[in-house]
């Protein structure tokens, strides 16, 4: 089993993001949601990006995603500039009621990408199966999403995208609409899957808690337009758990450090090296261009 | 990849509803009183008023019910009320496929459906029979006349509750399937039709109604044979209790094709009725 701390720190880009602009039109009225962002994120790596609320995380993400054409910059995944929803790629939204497929059982939605695959169809019952197992699911495939609980359907999306197999997942406030208790559980579902599949891992979150508790690296992002405010790096142990984790004093300054971070941004603080927008300025520092 | 690990069952959340099979038959009967008790009301008032009210417009329903085996048993029913059918269910189906092609066209574009709407309002606006005259100037008096009729008249509904349904569909859910890279004919099949499938039908019930009057009044403007024409034929020839006896079948033509709608809506939409009842019953 390799975890991330096996892993080589040199590896290779999986996604590179090279000035990003983003203004939204709308009634007439420009509106520049991101100034400017570059960062780079290796393979295998689990990024967290947090920031205050309006800070342009879903716009990012939706930028990442192909969802989204950017006014300005560049993004590629695995070297491949990225123009409309690319292969290798899938995402967890925050609304997962709206999107599973209502009028699919449980394993239908995960077989489904499946399928436009074209993967044999018993290479797609055992992803199937086993994504389902991995994500505690094994007992409900013939269900539908809504006989589910609130947590049991953001399984559900998790199991999918992990059955797709993707080199990168991407989530989106994916557990901002679960209770407490269902969060924890998830969070460590999510980390255990990233150890055990070796995906690249963006999740974007206001929680700063959890970005900590789950990030190996943290982007911590400005209000609007968007810029970097810093790339923390997250020095805990590779092996997380609920309690222990966040009762480390290391935990304790990381957040009080992003907390400080996301209290400025708020309060529409910049950071000094500020690019002028559209130009853009390298920020992130790990991986130079 | 790893070997996964199985993790702790979640329990199932489904909201069974266990009743013991002795209340669940009683509540059965409760229903079938319901549905049934105000029919059997109505029919038994028509009975005894009819039998004493003496008019030759105004059969008793008893004289009613006993012509009805001999004026449709022997002969009518391939001779009218099948071809009636089949013009209906032609024309139904023409206006199913047409009104759902032309609905999933219009509902995908922003551009046509501007373009489209003001025009399609107007069709819908204007009442199908009169088209009747004019369709019989380009189609003739034979079936296909009958059959466009019903397809040009009963097309609306399906039409324009398709394109509203389309438009519905969940911007979510079509992100999904774009960065799942869902290929267009599995997005039309799985995404656009099923999302729009409860509008659809909600249309589709509309034109069912509307395809029945278009058939009756088809036929009666100008045919050799059908019901409507039968109807007409008796009330021209004073056969006063076989045109009752007419009615009273298309209203049971009517129950009957509303009743197969029905079964075929309760498959094929179970997930909107689960769907809704469990967002009533609060987020579980």
């Amino acid at each position: 089993m390799t975890t991330a701390t096996d892993r080589p720190a040199t590896a290779t880009r999986m996604l590179s993001v090279r000035g990003l602009h983003k203004v939204y039109e709308s009634a007439g009225r420009p509106t520049e949601a991101i100034r400017d962002l570059t960062f780079d994120i290796a393979a295998g790596e689990m990024v967290c990006i947090v920031g205050p609320s309006g800070a342009g995380k879903t716009t990012l993400l939706r930028c990442i995603a192909g969802l989204l054409p950017p006014t300005g910059g560049d993004i590629s995944l695995e070297g491949r500039p990225v123009a409309g929803p690319p292969k290798g790629m899938a995402v967890v939204f925050q609304d997962y009621a709206r999107s599973l497929f209502p009028w699919l059982t449980v394993a239908q939605n995960v077989e489904l990408p499946l399928r436009e695959k074209r993967l044999p169809k018993a290479e797609r019952h055992r992803l199937v199966e086993r994504s389902l197992e991995a994500v505690g699911l094994a007992d409900v495939p013939r269900s539908y999403p809504w006989q589910l609980s609130g947590g049991m359907q953001q399984r559900v999306a998790i199991a999918r995208a992990v059955a797709y197999e993707p080199h990168i997942l991407m989530m989106d406030e994916p557990f901002a609409a679960v209770d407490a208790q269902t969060r924890a559980d998830l969070e460590d579902l999510v980390r255990d899957l990233w150890h055990r599949l070796g995906i690249t891992l963006l999740f974007v979150t206001h929680d700063i808690d959890e970005a900590i508790y789950l990030g190996r690296r943290v982007l911590v992002l400005s209000g609007r337009p968007t810029v970097i405010m810093e790339d923390v790096a997250v020095d805990l142990p590779d092996e997380r758990d609920q309690l222990g984790t966040r009762n480390l004093p290391r935990f304790g300054e990381l957040r009080a450090h992003v907390y400080e971070l996301v209290q400025k941004a708020k309060r529409g603080h910049r950071p000094e090296n500020e690019p002028d927008a559209g130009a853009s300025g390298a920020v992130g520092k790990e991986f130079p261009a | 990849m790893t070997v996964f690990s199985p993790r702790a069952a979640a329990p199932l959340a489904r909201s069974a509803t266990r009743r013991g099979t002795g209340r669940r038959a009683l509540a059965a009967a409760r229903r079938t009183l319901v549905v049934l008790g105000l029919p059997a009301v109505l029919i038994a008032v028509w009975w005894l008023v009819s039998e004493e009210y003496h008019s030759f417009y105004f059969p008793p329903l008893r004289e009613i019910v006993e012509t009805f085996g001999p004026t449709w048993f022997e002969g009518r029913i391939t001779g009218d009320v099948v071809p009636s059918l089949t013009r209906l269910l032609s024309g139904y189906a023409l206006a199913v496929v047409l009104g759902v092609v032309l609905g999933v066209l219009i509902g995908s574009s922003a551009k046509l459906r501007a373009f489209a709407e003001p025009v399609l309002e107007f069709f819908r606006a204007i009442p199908p029979p009169v088209m009747v005259p004019i369709l019989m100037l380009f189609f003739g008096i034979g079936t296909t006349m009958k059959v466009i009729v019903i397809a040009t008249g009963a097309v609306w509904p399906i039409l324009l509750n398709t394109v509203e349904g389309v438009r519905g569909i969940d911007p979510l859910l079509r992100d999904t399937a774009r960065t799942y890279r869902l290929r267009p004919l599995t997005r039309l099949r799985t995404l656009v039709l099923r999302g729009a499938s409860p509008q659809i039908f909600t249309g589709a019930r509309q034109a069912l109604s509307i395809a029945i009057i278009l058939m009756v009044i088809s036929e009666m403007f100008a045919a050799n044979n059908g019901l409507g024409f039968s109807i007409v034929q008796f009330q021209r020839s004073f056969a006063l209790p076989e045109m009752w006896t007419g009615i009273l079948l298309l209203g049971l033509v009517g129950v009957l094709l509303s009743l197969i709608f029905r079964a075929v809506e309760r498959v094929v939409l179970a997930w909107y009725r689960g769907q809704r009842q469990s967002q009533r019953g609060g987020n579980r």
